[in-house]
């Protein structure tokens, strides 16, 4: 089997959720780009473990799963939040934290 | 330093050695001499008020019971063997480091016991003298601590064995002379003229530092004792070199040529202060030096040559400038500048001079502190001006102080059978046994001298009268009368020192055997044309002063050498060029220095820091899509970084 | 195990210190003052009794050294020689004055009285401990902890600028004190190579054998902390700043005690442990030395701020100090121990009088003054006295150590102490000046319409023991200088080197005063 057609399917979603986050207001959009971004790299880690034969892999994919689950429930959180206050989901307009 | 030798090199007798034993007997006393003006000034500056009716009678009482002492162990140094006079007191060991120990010691040999009686014994005529003369100041206690002070300082001077020890009592009666010239420091003049004198002073002092910095690094100590005994060893560049750095001491405390200025500004102080420290006794301190250190200058010709290089023409100088004041005092002053330079000129001809220059400090001491006080008497009378253009006239209202002063006037001019013959004239002869013009500048000197006395006295006691309007002169009380006695006395008789060659063996153990030049024209031909000069000199001032009216106001249109004399041949005008206008304006110039360049780099570097964290803070915009950006920038240049390096 | 003598000084004021911080609001500041008066004064009997049992042959003595950090090698060691007692000693003697002196000048600072004298009792245990240390973690510590007091005796107590002098003061030593600890690590990094594992006991490190290029680096790294302490041109900016904002009596303890450990270190640190890059650097410190001297005594003479004037001739008294260190002789390093000692005292005693006198006339610029000695005799009197210590008149104590450091310099090199002479004229000119505008002359008007006031009793208690102490050490200098003088040769046998011979031998018999 080879792992070319994975790493390259890996890197595909990267390079989207990567344009994604660079170019989209929403911040729920961001949001699921970043998802997608750690998706692609958890696909990545997959394959080299099976290609590797170790579990290392898809250890550090437990992981990176464990942490986006915590990071969605803190960041879903304050979206909610700069939504409630300022009537906008747009990061552009949360830019108060500045100089 | 390859100055033209003045003299024919004589061949040189090695100078004596410093080889005291210890006190005994009656010479335990010595301390005692040091010790009870000492007292006195504590107890006179602390007192306070409640001192105040009795501060006088101590300040007298410590000075005479010095002076008993003085005398006893004079007689007592007189009746020891000749090679017998030079005793040392252990006081303590002041302080040590590594092989360096100096000594709190008392040296008492027959130089210090000259200077012991001269120091207690006019210093306590001037004491009594005060008395009346500060009767109505309020502060006359301190005045009394403060002479006290400096007599203890005086005698440290001339009782130190040791160069540290000399330079504790110099800086002492420097001190002494600070406080007591701005006595009177609700008076601007008064407090600059002290400041003024302190700090030549000190210019001075710079030479005497190093003097001793250098005397310990070619002897291993200072002490007197233990220089004297290898100085032959030394090499003559370094005795030359010690020898002008003492020289540069002495410049400053006796005001010889270049350090001269302060002298005639400290004549703002008391009077009995000027006759004591200003003409007696401080001023004469750098001829002490330079005859104490005969163990290094005998054996440095070059060093000598200074001395009475600077000798000749301070002796110049003081006798023009005396020539163009109007201030009594100041004449006066002029005149000490004067005659010191006769002294220090004579300490410059070495083992030929070193007892004359002591003899004439001694009858010196006489008859200027005769005359100081004299004038102080004239001031009493006058209500304070010492202007003599307001004089004239007063023989007849003050016959005691007239009669006095005209015996220190005849001991000045060197008119015999005066002190000042006796000494002065030995001086002049000494002085062309060397060198013709040495021997010639001595000779001016004295005619020159003849002019300004006279004419001191001629506007003074003689002429007309051009009193201020109301002004009753009248003569002091006998407090201040009987120590100008008593002073005219010593002024009479001082020659009396040189009966039998007296002094010149009584001081052989300290300076050697004298060397004696034959001069072409005798000994007394010399004296004989001494006379004929000082007469010339008196009878030009008889013709400018004395046989035409005296204007009460100075005129103007006078020749530039009366200019510049009246300036004081412009000494603080060179200082004021040279050395105060540069140096304030440098001094501002670093001011601006340090705030600008010094602090101005650190604050320069503390403000740059602020300007460039001032840009730098604009990247953080708040706009998370930027922020995204430069993070994906960042871990581009990474990875193209490690890409470079692993396939390079 | 003897009596822990060092540690209870070090304790007891910091333990004070303390309490008095966290005493309750209720207490009055008259209690305050005396609770802290108190404590000086018996620290300072303390002092008094280990330097009788002091023995000035013994060298370093009341030692007490625990283990406290074994993997660094820091121990908790404390010990003096006669350099450290005599520093300690000008600590305890100095810190009872200036709170007699301060009484009133805590009252309307930042924090009050009870913050103040806090502060000052902080500051003397941690001075302590500064002069103390025999392990040069547990002296870096120290070093860097007495920042804090002065900090913010500074920022809470001073004039109207004092937050930005006191912010000053703190940048430039903790400047200097961040480079010393670059030196400090690359210490423990050469002797963890010894085989004994790494140590930062003195006695230890003395033995070390660094390498000649690593032991100049951390000589200079030691070197430019106790230069910025110890103020040297040009990184003396910060002390005329700060003693100009700060109270006289915080300044006294600034320059008279905690300047002293920049040049305290410099003999017991950068003589003893890099004698090789002593010997290097010896050209370059006294040419700064020199400079400092003269260009701290002209700075003096053109100031017109009575504390700026004084904090300008502390770098002039620095210079002749690092002088004597550095030209490596007994007769410079004994007047350089000896001058650390003077200049406290006298420098005190002229900033204390002169603080008496800003207090009353209510401004520091001395062309606003005149007249003075006429209505404040004693002031102007004592004052005086204290000018004329620190111009080093002979009979006062700062002369004999000026002269031993000038004849130290001569040994060195003619030319050094030719320049460095020339400090005695301009210290006379700023001292007599100032005299002269500040005392004497009819003075201002307003001095007849509002007349100041003379010394009161309090004031003239707190000044007179130093004064007296001027004049007995200026006679009588042997009991200090016999403390000094081991300590001296043994720095010298350490660092290397020798007293040159007289270049003419003295004939037997006849030498050294021959009294007996």
């Amino acid at each position: 089997m080879s792992v070319a057609p994975f790493i390259v399917l890996s890197a595909i979603l990267f390079t989207i959720g990567c344009v994604g986050v660079l170019t989209r207001r929403n911040a729920i959009v961001v949001f699921m780009c970043v998802e997608l971004m750690l998706n692609a790299s958890n696909l990545a880690l997959v394959t080299f473990a099976r290609a590797n034969g170790n579990l290392d892999g898809q250890i550090a994919a437990f992981f990176v799963m464990v942490v986006a689950a915590a990071e969605v429930v803190v960041g879903l959180a304050i979206i909610m939040n700069i939504f409630r206050t300022r009537r906008s989901a747009s990061v552009d307009d949360a830019s108060l934290l500045k100089y | 330093m390859n100055a033209p030798a003045l003299m024919s090199a004589p061949l040189m007798h090695l100078p004596p050695v410093v080889d005291p034993s210890a006190t005994s007997g009656v010479f335990s006393l010595l301390w005692l001499v040091v010790a009870l003006p000492a007292l006195g000034a504590v107890v006179l500056l602390l007192a306070g008020k409640r001192a105040d009716a009795w501060a006088h009678l101590l300040g007298c009482a410590t000075v005479a019971i010095s002076f008993l002492i003085s005398l006893i162990l004079f007689f007592s140094l007189l009746g020891r063997g000749h090679g017998d006079r030079q005793v040392t007191q252990h006081l303590w060991t002041w302080f040590s480091a590594g092989h360096y120990t100096v000594n709190l010691d008392l040296l008492y040999d027959p130089l210090s016991a000259l200077f012991l009686l001269l120091i207690t014994g006019v210093g306590g005529i001037i004491h009594v003298y005060s008395i009346g003369y500060m009767e109505h100041d309020e502060r006359r206690r301190r005045f009394f601590g403060y002479l006290n002070l400096f007599v203890a300082a005086m005698l440290v001077l001339v009782l130190a064995s040791d160069y540290v020890g000399l330079f504790l009592g110099w800086e002492g009666v420097g001190l002494a002379s600070y406080l007591l010239i701005g006595f009177w420091q609700h008076k601007p003049s008064a407090a600059a003229a002290a400041k003024k004198a302190f700090v030549i002073n000190r210019v001075g002092d710079m030479g005497l530092f190093l003097g001793s910095a250098l005397i310990f690094v070619t002897f291993g100590s200072t002490s007197f004792a233990a220089v004297s005994a290898s100085s032959h060893q030394a090499s003559s560049g370094t005795l030359t070199v010690i020898g002008l750095l003492l020289l540069l001491g002495a410049c400053g405390k006796s005001a010889q040529f270049p350090l001269q200025t302060w002298l005639l500004d400290a004549m703002e102080g008391p009077t009995p202060v000027s006759a004591l420290i200003h003409a007696a006794t401080m001023v004469t301190a750098g001829v002490y030096l330079i005859v104490r250190s005969n163990f290094i200058f005998s054996l440095s010709e070059n060093a000598r040559t200074a001395v009475i290089v600077i000798g000749c023409i301070t002796l110049l100088m003081g006798a023009v400038i005396g020539c163009a004041k109007d201030d009594i005092k100041k004449a006066l002053a002029g005149s000490t500048m004067s005659q010191i330079g006769y002294m220090v000129l004579a300490a410059g001809l070495g083992p030929a001079g070193y007892a004359f220059a002591i003899f004439h400090l001694l009858t010196h001491g006489f008859f200027k502190a005769n005359m100081f006080l004299g004038a102080g008497s004239v001031m009493h009378g006058m209500d304070d001006d010492v202007n003599m253009r307001h004089y004239g006239a007063l023989r007849k209202a003050m016959p005691v102080t007239f009669a006095t002063f005209a015996i220190g006037y005849l001991a000045i001019l060197g008119v015999p059978p005066f002190a000042g013959f006796w000494s002065k004239d030995k001086i002049i002869e000494a002085a062309f046994g060397q060198n013709f013009v040495v021997g010639l500048c001595t000779l001016v000197g004295a005619g020159v001298t003849a002019f300004y006395m006279t004419r001191l006295m001629l506007m003074t006691f003689e002429t007309s009268k051009r009193w201020e309007k109301g002004m009753h002169p009248h003569e002091s009380p006998k407090v201040m009368t009987n120590p100008l006695k008593s002073l005219a006395t010593l002024s009479a008789l001082g020659g009396l020192f040189l009966v039998n060659g007296w002094i010149t063996t009584w001081l052989t153990p300290v300076v050697g055997e004298r060397v004696e030049h034959s001069l072409a024209v005798g000994s007394i031909g010399m004296s004989l044309i001494a006379l004929v000069v000082v007469g010339i000199g008196v009878a030009v001032a008889w013709q400018l002063v004395g046989s035409r009216p005296v204007p009460r106001v100075a005129p103007e249109n006078v020749s530039v050498f009366t200019r510049a004399a009246r300036a004081d041949l412009y000494g603080d005008a060179v200082n004021d060029e040279v050395v105060i206008k540069p140096g304030v304006a440098g001094i501002r110039g670093l001011g601006v220095f340090d705030g600008s360049v010094v602090d101005g780099i650190v604050q320069g570097l503390a403000a740059s820091l602020t300007a460039i964290s001032v840009k730098l803070r604009l990247v953080q915009n708040g706009f998370v899509r930027s922020y995204a950006l430069a993070v994906l920038a960042g871990a581009l240049i990474v990875i193209f970084a490690m890409l470079a390096v692993n396939f390079s | 195990m003897s009596f822990p003598w060092l540690t209870v000084m070090l304790a007891v004021p910091v333990v004070v210190a303390l309490a008095l911080a966290f005493a309750p609001k209720s207490i009055s500041a008259t209690t305050v003052k005396q609770i802290a008066l108190g404590t000086s004064l018996v620290v300072l009997v303390l002092g008094i009794v280990m330097a009788i049992r002091f023995d000035n042959n013994g060298g370093m003595q009341f030692t007490e050294t625990h283990d406290w950090i074994k993997t660094f090698g820091a121990h908790y060691a404390l010990g003096v020689d006669g350099l450290g007692l005599s520093l300690v000693l000008l600590t305890v003697i100095l810190t009872p004055v200036v709170i007699l002196a301060s009484w009133n000048d805590g009252d309307e600072g930042r924090w009050g009285p009870k913050g103040f004298f806090a502060w000052i009792l902080a500051l003397e245990g941690l001075a302590v401990g500064v002069f103390a240390a025999t392990d040069v973690f547990l002296f870096y510590i120290f070093f860097e902890a007495t920042l804090i007091p002065i900090y913010f005796l500074v920022g809470g107590y001073g004039g109207p600028n004092r937050a930005k002098a006191a912010v000053k003061f703190l940048l430039y030593n903790l400047f200097g004190g961040l480079v010393m600890l670059a030196a400090v690590i690359a210490l423990y990094v050469e002797s963890a190579k010894a085989t004994s594992g790494p140590s930062y006991l003195l006695s230890d490190l003395s033995h070390l054998h660094v390498g000649t290029d690593v032991g100049r680096w951390m000589f200079l790294g030691f070197m430019v902390a106790f230069v910025v302490k110890a103020p040297l041109f040009p990184l003396h900016t910060w002390l005329a700043d700060t003693c100009e904002e700060a109270t006289p009596g915080t300044s006294v303890l600034l320059v008279s005690v905690l300047d002293k450990i920049g040049s305290f270190g410099m003999v017991r640190f950068c003589l003893v442990l890099f004698p090789e890059a002593s010997r290097w650097a010896t050209p370059a410190v006294v040419v700064l030395a020199v400079i400092s001297i003269i260009y701290g005594a002209l700075m003096a003479i053109g100031s017109d701020n009575i504390p700026r004037l004084i904090a300008y001739t502390s770098v002039s008294h620095f210079g002749f100090i690092v002088l004597g260190i550095f030209v490596l002789n007994s007769q410079g390093l004994s007047g350089a121990n000896l001058y650390m000692f003077n200049h406290g005292l006298s420098t005190a005693a002229l900033f204390l009088i002169g603080g008496f006198l800003i207090s009353r006339k209510g401004t520091a610029s001395i062309s606003r003054m005149g007249g003075i000695e006429k209505v404040a005799p004693v002031l102007a009197g004592l004052f005086l006295v204290s000018g004329l210590a620190t111009l080093s008149l002979p009979g006062l104590s700062p002369f004999i150590s000026e002269f031993l450091v000038i004849v130290g310099a001569f040994v060195y090199s003619p030319w050094a102490a030719a320049f460095a002479v020339t400090g005695i004229v301009l210290a006379a000119l700023y001292i007599l000046v100032m005299y002269q505008r500040m005392m004497t002359g009819p003075g201002p008007e307003e001095i007849a319409s509002s007349p100041i006031s003379d010394l009161n009793l309090r004031e003239i208690v707190s000044v007179v023991p130093v004064i007296a102490l001027i004049v007995l050490l200026g006679f009588f200098p042997k009991p200090l200088l016999d403390m000094l003088n081991p300590g001296v040769q043994h720095s010298l046998v350490q660092v290397g080197a020798h007293d040159p011979t007289p270049t003419v031998p003295l004939s037997g018999g006849s030498g050294e005063g021959g009294s007996k």
